[in-house]
């Protein structure tokens, strides 16, 4: 079944790739050579794989590196409910009857964009599967139900991020997925950067920037003893901005530093006595 | 004191034992120095009340003694409560109380401060008379409480521990408990049995480190990331000494209890002494003791203990506040330095004024070193231990005084609380035997101690008692270790045997893998495409009607989210051997665990294993076999080949101990499957029925914590107990060379 001609052109004259484009250039503070490594594997047209913990600066970079490259990018949250269709396309009923419209995944690789699927092990892994084709030296992605190929546009890449800390069994990646990735390894920057990237992100001062990161450390420090994850760069800028607001420091710490975190009533206590013995 | 005025006295003491008339005149003066002329009246008219009692001269001498001091600490009014309070013991089967009831006064005084609760105190004691006058049957008398003399004898000791309420509740426990046997009570109230000491323990005031334990090992991880673990030592009042917080190259030793000190609470004592162990810890470097006299010693000290303070307040400003609160503020003149030693007081005026910024030590060279201190540390600088060893030093010759080396020192408000004894970075030429300061905690089970270098700090839980309908504080010791390792290959082998049953294991895992996906219709918005409704819609819209626009279907999965504790009973039963296949339980429970694991690997659940056995509660063993985050592999599979067998089965303590950390995994089912071959038992208890009670306690407790019990048994016999104890939740293997086969499949069929 192949959709009609006019159709296809209609979706391809409506559809304007570049609304995808990062107009203004993102804040990222680079930490490494990642930038590099980035554009090479670009230019080779390599998948991607950003490893990392929540909230350390993944999907802000990849943003950048589509700034930085001029080219359109399209994100996919991904969660445990989303189907292979998601991400593909699928026929829709309208007026006219019924009518295909491409996913998010299908539009990157027609047009040319950066598809950024961000926390990939949330989805099932049996829906990954449709990337693998996209992923090897074919590039080519077959909507079957509609019964076209896709060949990938040039400028198309795929990126997942990934975050290996809570990984389950149940929640890994399949080693066939895996293995079709570059990887680039990523972790909270060091308490110097950190703080540099919370200041501006949060537009407060350096010092309280260093406390905000401080109590970080702190709760970092308590991964196993019950902690899946410490407290992330994001959560500190959502400080730092609440701070911003004119909310106390010491509240504004244990409402966006504490309370995500945690419901251990003791694991939350040590954290908000820290919280106090930070900012005295 | 004039003559008529003795006279009126002599008039009113009406008591003519000779004994007596000798006591009021040694007692008189005293009496007088500390109440007017009306009071005096009431204090003689005690005595001749208890003088008229009929309980000979003693009482009165003991009253006209102690009565004085109590009245400067609980009132004159507390002269009527107490003689009446006299009179009725008098008049009881307990007579004999009377005198240490007196005795104690004074002492107890000191805790109870007022008249009220005095009255509190005696309906405490009421209470104990009560529930322990025993009535002999055919009889209509009444027998003593055995256990009141050496409870009034020991009061002052509890009340120094416990408040009212604690001391009512350990008085009612030894009532309850020991409510037949006068020797245990007697036992239990000189504060003598393990029991005595586990009440005292559990009644403590003030936050005990059992308490704050797991916040203060936090605190030390995430503010000061240390590893060294943290022990606890015994603060019993009793000491000559109390023995000061130490850190040493192995272990941070803190008080088992703190009570709170000028508003801080207990907890935050506990951390703020940590924070200044932690401090030396960071900031410290070694300083050979013999280099220095003594003297010099302490003022070094001053010095190191207060730089490490102002650095851990610059990285941790919150810590001011406590700081400042607990370190003594010796008052200008508190001590003359004529007949006494002023070199405590001069050290904690020195310190005081090293920390904290406001306090003026009026004293020109204080102010010199203070700039001096302040100089090396300023601008961010840390400046160093050397550095202090020569303030010290300096400070210490410049303050020389003659009285420096009187042999009496003044001590008092010198001391600070939450400084350790500075081990930590004095070291000596020669380690010479000293005798190790540090008291174990009386208050602990410190029976035998397993040794072995793969095991964990012993951890105590409570057991029940049936009989009482009270648990036992602390009554059990789990020592956690870790599992010797046998050749992994031997469970590769077993598992190779029952090829054909990890085959069919292998359908029902894929069965119960949660890639099976469940169709769900009518979804508005959904995966795929659901043609039939659809179509129908498709007609519906055509012909002009309002279609469904639920038109789509999407699938799920199950997902399973399970977290599995494991825990085998490894007791000396298990070597008796299945005279049918001449196999050992214990091959078969290996066997059946190879297998269980595998399966429970295979479907991705998580899982913990641990081995079991105990030789009395003194010593349940723990062996840690396989951790949740542990992988099912070799080493694992070593720690399974090498299971053996002895001892007895204290289940309850087990099942407590493996709770523990099953509790704190997420998940939302999570499953205790014991596999066990014989009803709970052990040496030391006699009462069959007392463990069994027990472990059912424990499955009602880890039902309350969310954890599902069941139980696997080889036992045949098991139905008399094992019901009584797991519910319904239970499998009787009857025959037990099929337990290879039949553990996975009831682990199967439980989680599906
Ligand atoms: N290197 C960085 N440069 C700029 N901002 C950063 C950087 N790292 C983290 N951030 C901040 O942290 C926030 C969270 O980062 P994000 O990329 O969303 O995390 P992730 O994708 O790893 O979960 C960003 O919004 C940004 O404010
Ligand atoms: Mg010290």
């Amino acid at each position: 079944m192949c959709a009609p001609v006019a159709l296809k052109k209609h979706i391809k004259e409506k559809m304007d790739i570049n609304q995808y484009k990062i107009e203004k250039e993102p804040f990222y503070k680079q930490l490494s050579n990642e930038v590099e490594l980035y554009q090479a594997a670009y230019n080779a047209k390599l998948p991607m794989m950003v490893k990392g913990p929540t909230g350390c600066g993944k999907s802000r970079f990849v943003e950048y590196m589509a700034w930085k490259l001029g080219k359109p990018i399209i994100s996919v949250s991904c969660n445990e409910d989303i189907t292979a269709s998601d991400l593909v396309g699928r026929y829709l009923l309208d007026s006219n009857g019924t009518r295909w419209v491409d996913g998010p995944l299908t539009m990157a690789a027609r047009y040319g964009a950066i598809c950024y699927l961000d926390e990939i092990v949330e989805a099932r892994q049996d829906t990954m599967v449709v990337i693998h084709s996209l992923t090897d030296h074919r590039r080519e992605l077959s909507l079957d139900k509609k019964g076209e190929l896709i060949k990938a546009h040039p400028d198309f890449q795929l990126v997942i991020s990934y975050n290996p800390g809570y990984q389950s069994l149940m929640k890994d990646l399949k080693q066939s997925t895996k293995q079709r990735f570059c990887g680039l390894d990523f972790d909270y920057a060091n308490a110097e950067d950190e703080a540099s990237i919370v200041k501006t992100e949060g537009k407060i001062d350096i010092e309280v920037a260093n406390k905000l990161v401080k109590i970080g450390h702190t709760a970092r420090a308590l991964k196993g003893h019950g902690l899946d994850e410490g407290i992330s760069t994001r959560l500190m800028v959502y400080a730092a901005q609440l701070i911003n607001q004119g909310i106390a420091p010491i509240d504004a710490c244990k409402m966006a530093l504490v309370r995500p975190i945690t419901d251990d009533a003791d694991i939350r206590e040590t954290l908000d006595n820290a919280i106090e013995l930070i900012f005295g | 004191m004039t003559p008529e005025l003795l006279e009126k006295y002599q008039q009113r003491f009406k008591c003519k034992f000779p004994q007596a008339i000798e006591a009021f005149a040694e007692n008189l003066g005293k009496a007088m120095d500390i109440m007017p002329e009306q009071q005096v009246y009431q204090y003689l008219d005690g005595a001749n009340f208890l003088c008229s009692i009929g309980q000979g001269v003693e009482p009165v001498l003991v009253f006209l003694e102690e009565m004085p001091i109590i009245i400067v600490t609980l009132g004159v009014d507390s002269i009527k409560s107490i003689t009446k309070y006299g009179y009725q013991l008098a008049r009881s089967p307990n007579k004999a109380a009377l005198i240490p009831f007196l005795k104690s006064l004074r002492l107890i005084s000191e805790h109870i401060k007022n008249t009220e609760n005095l009255k509190l105190y005696f309906t405490v004691i009421d209470e104990f008379i009560d529930k322990t006058q025993t009535v002999i049957h055919g009889h209509n008398s009444l027998y003593e409480s055995s256990g009141l003399v050496p409870l009034l004898e020991n009061m002052s000791k509890l009340l120094a521990k416990l408040d009212l309420t604690g001391v009512s509740n350990f008085v009612d426990y030894g009532a309850r408990n020991y409510h037949d046997a006068p020797d245990q009570q007697i036992e239990y109230f000189s504060l003598a049995s393990h029991d005595a000491k586990s009440i005292i323990n559990r009644e403590r005031k003030g936050t005990t480190f059992k308490q704050i334990e797991h916040k203060l090992i936090m605190a030390k991880d995430c503010l000061w990331e240390c590893d060294l673990p943290i022990t606890h030592f015994s603060t019993d009042l009793d000491q000559i000494r109390i023995p000061q917080p130490y850190l040493d190259d192995e272990v941070i030793a803190v008080p088992d209890v703190y009570e709170d000190e000028n508003s801080v609470s207990g907890l935050n004592r506990y951390r703020t002494m940590l924070s200044h162990l932690m401090s030396h810890n960071k900031w410290s470097s070694n300083l050979m003791a013999d280099n220095y006299a003594p003297q010099m010693q302490l003022m070094v000290s001053v010095f190191e203990d207060s730089r490490v303070d102002v650095l851990a307040m610059r990285l941790y400003p919150g810590l001011r506040k406590y700081y400042l609160a607990l370190h003594p503020y010796p008052q200008k003149g508190a001590c003359d330095g004529i007949k006494v030693s002023t070199l405590r007081y001069r050290a904690a005026r020195l310190s005081r004024a090293l920390i904290d910024p406001e306090f003026d030590p009026e004293d020109d060279l204080m102010q010199e070193m203070r700039k001096e201190f302040n100089g090396l540390l300023s601008s961010g600088k840390p400046s160093s231990t050397q550095e202090m060893s020569k303030l010290g030093t300096k400070y210490f010759i410049r303050s020389r005084q003659d009285s420096d080396s009187l042999p009496t020192m003044f001590f008092d408000n010198t001391e600070v609380s939450y400084r350790d004894d500075n081990r930590c970075f004095w070291y000596h030429y020669e380690e010479y035997d000293e005798a190790d300061e540090i008291v174990p905690n009386e208050y602990q089970n410190d029976e035998k101690i397993v040794d072995s270098a793969d095991s964990l700090p012993p951890r105590f839980y409570d057991e029940w008692d049936y009989i009482s309908q009270s648990y036992r504080p602390d009554w059990t010791t789990v020592y956690e270790r870790l599992h010797p390792s046998g050749e992994a290959n031997k469970i590769d082998q077993l598992m190779s045997k029952h090829g054909e049953l990890a085959k069919r294991l292998k359908t029902m895992i894929e069965i119960l893998k949660p890639q099976n996906k469940k169709r769900i219709r009518f979804q508005e918005e959904g995966e795929e495409l659901d043609l039939d409704i659809a179509l129908r819609s498709l007609i519906d819209f055509k012909s002009g009607q309002i279609p469904d626009l639920r038109i789509n279907y999407s699938t799920t999965t199950d997902s399973r989210n399970i977290a599995v504790m494991l825990l085998v009973d490894s007791s000396e039963s298990l070597n008796n051997i299945n005279p049918e296949t001449g196999q050992s339980l214990l091959e078969l429970s290996q066997e059946a665990l190879a297998i269980t694991a595998w399966t429970i690997d295979k479907l991705g659940d998580k899982f913990a294993i641990a081995g079991f056995s105990s030789d009395t509660r003194s010593e349940v063993r723990y062996q840690h076999i396989k951790g949740y985050s542990e992988n099912y592999g070799n080493e694992v599979k070593a720690r399974i080949a090498k299971m053996q067998a002895g001892y007895s089965t204290r289940m309850g303590a087990a099942m407590r101990h493996a709770a523990h950390y099953l509790q704190s995994q997420t998940a939302e089912k999570k499953l205790m499957l014991v596999l066990t071959d014989g009803e709970p038992a052990d040496i030391d208890a006699k009462d069959p029925k007392t463990l069994i009670k027990d472990t059912k306690k424990t499955v009602e407790e880890l039902q309350a914590k969310g954890i599902y019990s069941y139980c696997i048994t080889l036992d045949k016999n098991a139905d008399s107990y094992v019901e009584d104890i797991f519910g319904s939740h239970f499998t009787v293997i009857d025959h037990v060379d099929r337990l290879p086969e039949q553990l996975p499949k009831v682990f199967l069929e439980l989680t599906q």
